[in-house]
């Protein structure tokens, strides 16, 4: 278990105040101008030299993606935008960095900014965070009214301004182009990539956008070295994660932990074990609704990090992790998953505006035990017309968590629907069949 | 993608109020000289804070005027984001999370006591008018499931019981306090916790 001193974010459970005054305690700002005067090559070099990966799901490499910024300024501003649009279900760690621990987030936007050249920088906030946004903005007043940030941030002569820009319950958003065109005043709708947003982003300036825990550990991964942070985990996955441990658990909670740590001892030790015991456990979703969902042979022995996670199917997400016993319809679970991501199609591509819709009724339909036999590969076609086919990844995000029902639990939905389509005779069915030609058919048998 | 309704009745005219207007003129500046749409949806909230918690098609086009935009950017922005209310909602807007996270642990028995006290169906109003109640999709705060979301504050870790009193105190127009139900401090762990507890006794 990782050792307290390690910890990054030592008021995620707000023991000690969200205040500057508290957040100076803890050391926040204490040596800012210090980090920022070794220079944006140093600052980028440690980033990369720490091997942080984003934090919002996934998990590119920090250092790298700030490298892609354009070196000079040119006719263009450059622009540092915060992706706090937290929507993925069973994530809930950003809520307690933007409550918490404003001014990690806060100073790692200077130093962020700082190492890609933005003077201005927007925090996007999903509008349901009423309430952490208005403390989010105090901590901003804060660091303002202490010189901290604006025009001569902590002393380094660099001017900075930060905004937050409220969104509007759209899942979407989180998507970084969809989110750019947020904030921009449309719909958000995901652009085509390339050109990617480091160089034509935000008002088409060169923008860099980052998760808000990725931003809040760059201060501490600087103070402390990235020596520190990458001792941490395990190579390529390295430093600390807040996870989140949602669903049939006895105590729900969000914790600090090492990358790598393995899942049964993040749901016993620090979740108080699963509902019913170890044996009643049925699915794990390891990396918020997205990702595909584990087993419960394969969550016996996994490690939480990007790389094992990518083995095993699955993907480390956001950290997220649902837990769902013995107790819970999985059909229904993921039925109900299936209809969030209907919901939240931007409806800009076909194949995932009109096939989340088929995934949500077919899996309804199976959770009732309503569907007939061959439509259990019809789903799994249906996810794979999704996947790879849409502009942004979305279209992965809808179909991965249903392919995953079908990795693990195909028996069982084929055990409630077991029956035969409405034509026999006729083998090969296609999907897309022409209900007068099923009519005739049908006229075909009876006659 | 999610469909709205857009209320039938519709009033003749919307303005800013002198407040909202200096407000206005703030945000605006927030953007970059020539930026003026990004401001859009800041002034839908201040719209719709104004009138009684949804936006008028006349809060649409006068906001269209004033940012300088045409009307159905406007339009497509209300009509995409779904926080955005384009007919009449209670006082007490209720919004039950009953995404996965939340449904496993008995969100719908929340919705229940919805359709029980407040009206069998969502977005229409109880009857003294001064609430109605909705599903929406994860709010994000999957610890603290079953949740739900009261006007701005969150009401968290929930049960069914608890939720009736909350909705019978919202129905005489007194508003209960928010926050988590079982009484545990933030996001840690009820029972058992491992982590920083020095601070914790400190």
């Amino acid at each position: 278990m990782l050792e307290d001193k390690d910890r990054i974010f030592k008021n995620l459970y707000n023991d000690l105040g969200a205040d500057l005054e508290s957040a100076k305690n803890r050391g926040d700002w204490s040596n800012t101008k210090e980090i920022c005067s070794k220079g944006q090559d140093w600052i980028i070099d440690e980033v990369k030299k720490s091997e942080l990966r984003g934090r919002g799901g996934a998990g590119f490499p920090t250092g790298l993606k700030w490298s892609f910024a354009p070196k000079k300024v040119g006719a263009k501003p450059h622009y540092l935008v915060i992706n706090a649009d937290e929507s993925e279900p069973g994530t809930c760690k950003d809520r307690d960095i933007l409550r918490f621990e404003p001014h990690k987030l806060i100073e790692g936007c200077l130093i962020a900014s700082y190492a890609v050249n933005a003077h201005k920088c927007y925090i996007y906030l999903r509008g349901e965070y009423y309430n952490e946004g208005a403390k989010l903005q105090i901590a901003i007043d804060e660091a303002y009214k202490a010189n901290l940030i604006g025009k001569n941030s902590s002393g380094t002569g660099w001017e900075l301004d930060i905004y937050i820009h409220y969104g509007a319950g759209a899942y979407i958003c989180g998507e970084e182009t969809a989110l750019l065109e947020s904030i921009e005043g449309n719909k958000g709708q995901p652009r085509l990539k390339p050109p990617f947003p480091a160089l034509v982003g935000l008002y088409g300036c060169p923008t860099i956008i980052n998760n808000v825990e990725t931003i809040a550990v760059v201060p501490t991964i600087l103070r402390k070295g990235s020596n520190w942070f990458a001792s941490l985990g395990k190579p390529k996955n390295t430093g600390t994660k807040i996870f989140c441990i949602s669903g049939n658990v006895n105590s729900p909670c969000n914790v600090e932990e090492e990358m790598g740590i393995k899942l049964k001892d993040l749901i016993e030790k620090h979740a108080g074990g699963v509902v019913g015991g170890w044996d009643n456990l049925q699915a794990v979703i390891p990396g918020g609704s997205s990702m595909p969902m584990l087993s419960k042979e394969i969550s016996e022995n996994i490690t939480m990090d990007f790389d094992s996670l990518v083995e095993n199917k699955s993907g480390l997400g956001t950290a997220g992790v649902i837990v769902i016993n013995k107790d819970q319809d999985i059909i229904k679970c993921m039925a109900r998953i299936a209809r969030f991501y209907k919901h939240e199609s931007c409806g800009q591509c076909t194949p995932c505006r009109e096939g989340s819709g088929w995934m949500w009724r077919i899996l309804e339909r199976m959770a009732k035990g309503e569907a007939s036999k061959d439509e259990v590969n019809m789903l799994s076609d249906v996810t794979k017309q999704i996947e790879g086919h849409t502009i942004c990844a979305f279209g992965e995000g809808s179909a991965w968590p249903v392919q995953g029902l079908l990795r693990h639990f195909k028996k069982e939905i084929i055990e409630r629907n077991n029956f035969d389509p409405l034509v026999k005779n006729n083998k090969n069915i296609p999907y897309l069949i022409d209900q007068h030609i099923l009519e005739e058919d049908i006229k075909n048998v009876k006659s | 993608m999610s469909i709205k309704k857009i209320s039938k009745e519709q009033p003749d005219k919307f303005e800013f109020s002198d407040e909202n207007l200096n407000l206005a003129k703030k945000i605006v500046l927030n953007y970059p000289t020539g930026k003026k749409k990004s401001a859009v949806m800041a002034l839908l909230y201040l719209a719709q804070k104004q009138n009684n918690n949804w936006i008028p098609l006349a809060a649409m086009k006068y906001i269209a005027k004033y940012l300088e935009i045409s009307y159905i950017n406007v339009y497509e922005v209300a009509t995409f984001y779904s926080m955005y209310n384009l007919a009449p909602v209670g006082k007490y807007f209720i919004q039950i999370c009953t995404t996965t996270p939340c449904m496993i642990r008995g969100a719908y028995k929340l919705v229940d006591v919805c359709k029980k006290n407040i009206s069998e169906k969502e977005k229409e109003f109880s009857g003294n008018k001064n609430c109605s109640w909705t599903e929406v999709e994860c709010l994000g705060a999957c610890i603290s499931a079953p949740m739900a979301q009261i006007n701005d504050d969150y009401y968290e870790d929930l049960n069914a019981k608890q939720f009736e009193i909350i909705i019978k105190d919202i129905l005489k127009d007194k508003k209960p306090k928010a926050g988590s139900y079982r009484g545990r401090v933030n996001s840690e762990p009820e029972k058992n916790r491992q982590t920083l507890l020095e601070t914790k006794n400190a």
